[in-house]
């Protein structure tokens, strides 16, 4: 166990080095460099202080000493300064957002597990019946239906029109006010809307997925012996059919992991949680270069680490795969 | 091509959903051809007198807040989505197998590194990667299509691969390298062309996909911008108006999900006529 960890830690080095490598070349894809905005049509310039410049900030260097830097710098959690008016550390902000993005992501997880997981079972188990068909249409539209459309939507049905859940934040204004289970309450109100619309397209994606995977399984021939052995259906679908269709889920939601933090950059904007997603959105729209690539290189950083746990997930429930190595 | 022989046809026929999707998918390349004969107004016509005005015979869909007919702009909408799903989908379809052919029919160290090329490329969410590459290039249709084809190889590549793995093995690839065909010509020549089937698949998803996007991106006013309409960014203007004008929140959002939905229905209908286990 300790060696198969060993194994994935060390496999996973290039990969972060394939990471910063991509975001480095994501950053110099830019047309001009950044000190372009202060010496383009810019009347005070001239050739030496364009030149003092570049030297100041290393960009008349190679681009693999450039790279190296970068690479160097980003080790210690350096990504520089924020060309935001408030020119903090980037890893700062960003620092006190991720809380908020992973556990609504967190959240999301838990609840798609959840309402997947029963009904990818009731559909399989009763293959082709009016609950297999309703759901595989939601589903279908689950797939199909807009994320920032599906927010809009429940936004004017249940903020507006029905004025039900909270539409904008994470706290109300009297949230100073409030005693600490008030607090509770008043934050875990503001994360329905939120966590619902984060979850739904990974939701009927997951119980379609558990669908085939229990109708896959309950075809083969251990089922068939439990049922002969005279176990009620019940255990024979829960205890032994369904712990064998639950192993791939676990694959499929380390893979949902890129999707949900990519997913956030949306909501969030809408619903104006203050996370990485619409910190992100917001140095895009003010090309706040140094936060955007300290989120991106972050970003996939945690996705590659939600794989790795979704990796040991799966080896410690299948014992087949630390043996095979 | 092969997959069009045997009995695919007559099993995407009887797929109930499969021909809803066709149909849809039909109709809107129809939608997007005959753009201006089905127009009852000029997209861009500007009427002031008639600002925000709520469905009615005169404008079945309503119109948005410089009294542009919503209707007309939702069929014009429709080029810019199937253009960008279209073209996405090329460069990533091509990119996918290049790459996958390489991997799969080479394997040794070509394939170690086409693929940990893969491994990383899925380790960035994919909206943060185009919304940062938008931010540093600039926001234009030409930039949305390229850069939604150049995040979005990667599940090509491995199908494209896996098919290749087993087409390679086969007495038909044996037989034309015996005959001293060279590796070019067997790839392109012999393998490729039975490897389409998922591919066929995995592009009719992409689009859609890609169409998803597009509109995310429109509505976050990086994809395409105003006044050219595209259905994301009409519904920008839709949030903005969203308690006095529900029309505008409400049908470029209907015209997304039908589109995406009947190229999914299509898609899943292709992959199950195409999936032996599935044979009755």
């Amino acid at each position: 166990m300790a060696r198969y960890l060993l194994k994935r830690i060390l496999l996973m080095i290039p990969i972060l080095f394939g990471i910063t490598i991509i975001s480095f070349g994501v950053m110099k894809i830019a047309p001009g460099d950044p000190i372009s905005l202060y010496t383009d049509l810019n009347p005070n310039m001239n050739a030496e202080t364009i030149n003092r410049m570049k030297a100041h900030y290393g960009l008349d260097q190679p681009v693999y000493v450039q790279y190296w830097k970068w690479l160097r710098n980003m080790l210690v959690l350096d990504f520089g300064t924020s060309f935001a008016p408030d020119s903090r550390p980037v890893i700062d902000k960003i620092l006190e957002r991720i809380p908020i993005t992973l556990l609504i992501n967190l959240l999301s997880l838990i609840l798609e597990v959840v309402v997947a997981i029963p009904i990818g079972i009731m559909s399989a188990v009763k293959q082709n019946s009016l609950l297999d068909k309703g759901t595989t249409l939601f589903v279908f539209i689950g797939f199909a239906i807009p994320t920032f459309w599906l927010a809009l939507l429940l936004m004017m049905l249940l903020g507006i029109q029905l004025d039900w859940l909270p539409i904008s934040g994470l706290h109300s204004l009297n949230y100073g006010d409030m005693s600490f289970f008030e607090r509770i309450l008043d934050t875990a109100r503001h994360l329905i809307l939120p966590v619902f619309v984060s979850a739904f397209g990974g939701l009927a994606g997951l119980s379609r997925y558990m669908r085939s995977n229990m109708l896959e399984v309950v075809r083969q021939d251990y089922v068939t012996t439990a049922r002969a052995k005279g176990l009620d259906e019940r255990t024979v679908i829960f205890k032994h059919a369904l712990r064998n269709a639950l192993l791939p889920v676990i694959t499929i939601l380390g893979l949902s992991v890129p999707g949900l933090i990519g997913g956030s950059v949306i909501f969030e904007t809408i619903y104006a949680i203050p996370g990485m997603g619409q910190l992100f959105y917001q140095s895009v729209m003010m090309r706040d270069y140094p936060t955007i690539m300290g989120i991106l290189v972050i970003g996939a950083v945690l996705t590659l680490f939600g794989n790795l746990l979704a990796d040991l997930m799966y080896s410690v429930a299948d014992p087949r795969i630390r043996v095979a190595d | 091509m092969a997959i069009l022989q045997g009995d695919f046809t007559r099993r995407l026929a009887q797929n109930k959903m499969a021909m809803g999707g066709l149909v849809v998918v039909a109709t809107l390349f129809v939608v997007a051809f005959l753009a201006n004969q089905l127009s009852p107004y000029s997209p861009d016509l500007i009427n002031t007198s008639q600002v925000l005005a709520p469905p009615s015979s005169a404008h079945l869909m309503g119109t948005d807040v410089l009294g542009r007919d919503v209707l007309s702009r939702i069929i014009h909408g429709s080029r810019v989505s199937l253009s960008v799903g279209f073209v996405a989908v090329g460069i990533s379809t091509l990119i996918g197998m290049l790459l996958g052919a390489l991997a799969g029919y080479y394997g040794g160290i070509v394939e170690r590194v086409v693929m940990r090329f893969v491994d990383i490329m899925l380790c960035f969410p994919s909206f943060f990667l185009i919304l940062a590459v938008i931010a540093f290039i600039g926001p234009s249709i030409w930039n949305i299509m390229v850069v939604i084809g150049v995040t979005s190889w990667m599940g090509v590549t491995r199908l494209v691969r896996a098919e290749f793995l087993s087409l390679r093995e086969r007495d038909f690839v044996q037989a034309a390298i015996s005959q001293g065909a060279g590796d070019l010509r067997i790839i392109f020549i012999h393998i490729l062309p039975n490897a389409m089937a998922p591919v066929l698949v995995a592009a009719t998803l992409g689009v859609a996909a890609a169409v998803l996007v597009e509109s995310s991106l429109s509505f976050l006013g990086i994809g395409v911008q105003p006044p050219d309409p595209s259905w994301g960014n009409m519904l920008t203007e839709g949030k903005d108006n969203i308690e006095i004008a529900w029309w505008l929140s409400l049908f470029p959002g209907l015209a997304i999900l039908v589109t995406v939905l009947g190229y999914n229905l299509l898609g899943e209908g292709i992959r199950d006529s195409l999936d032996p286990r599935l044979r009755r």
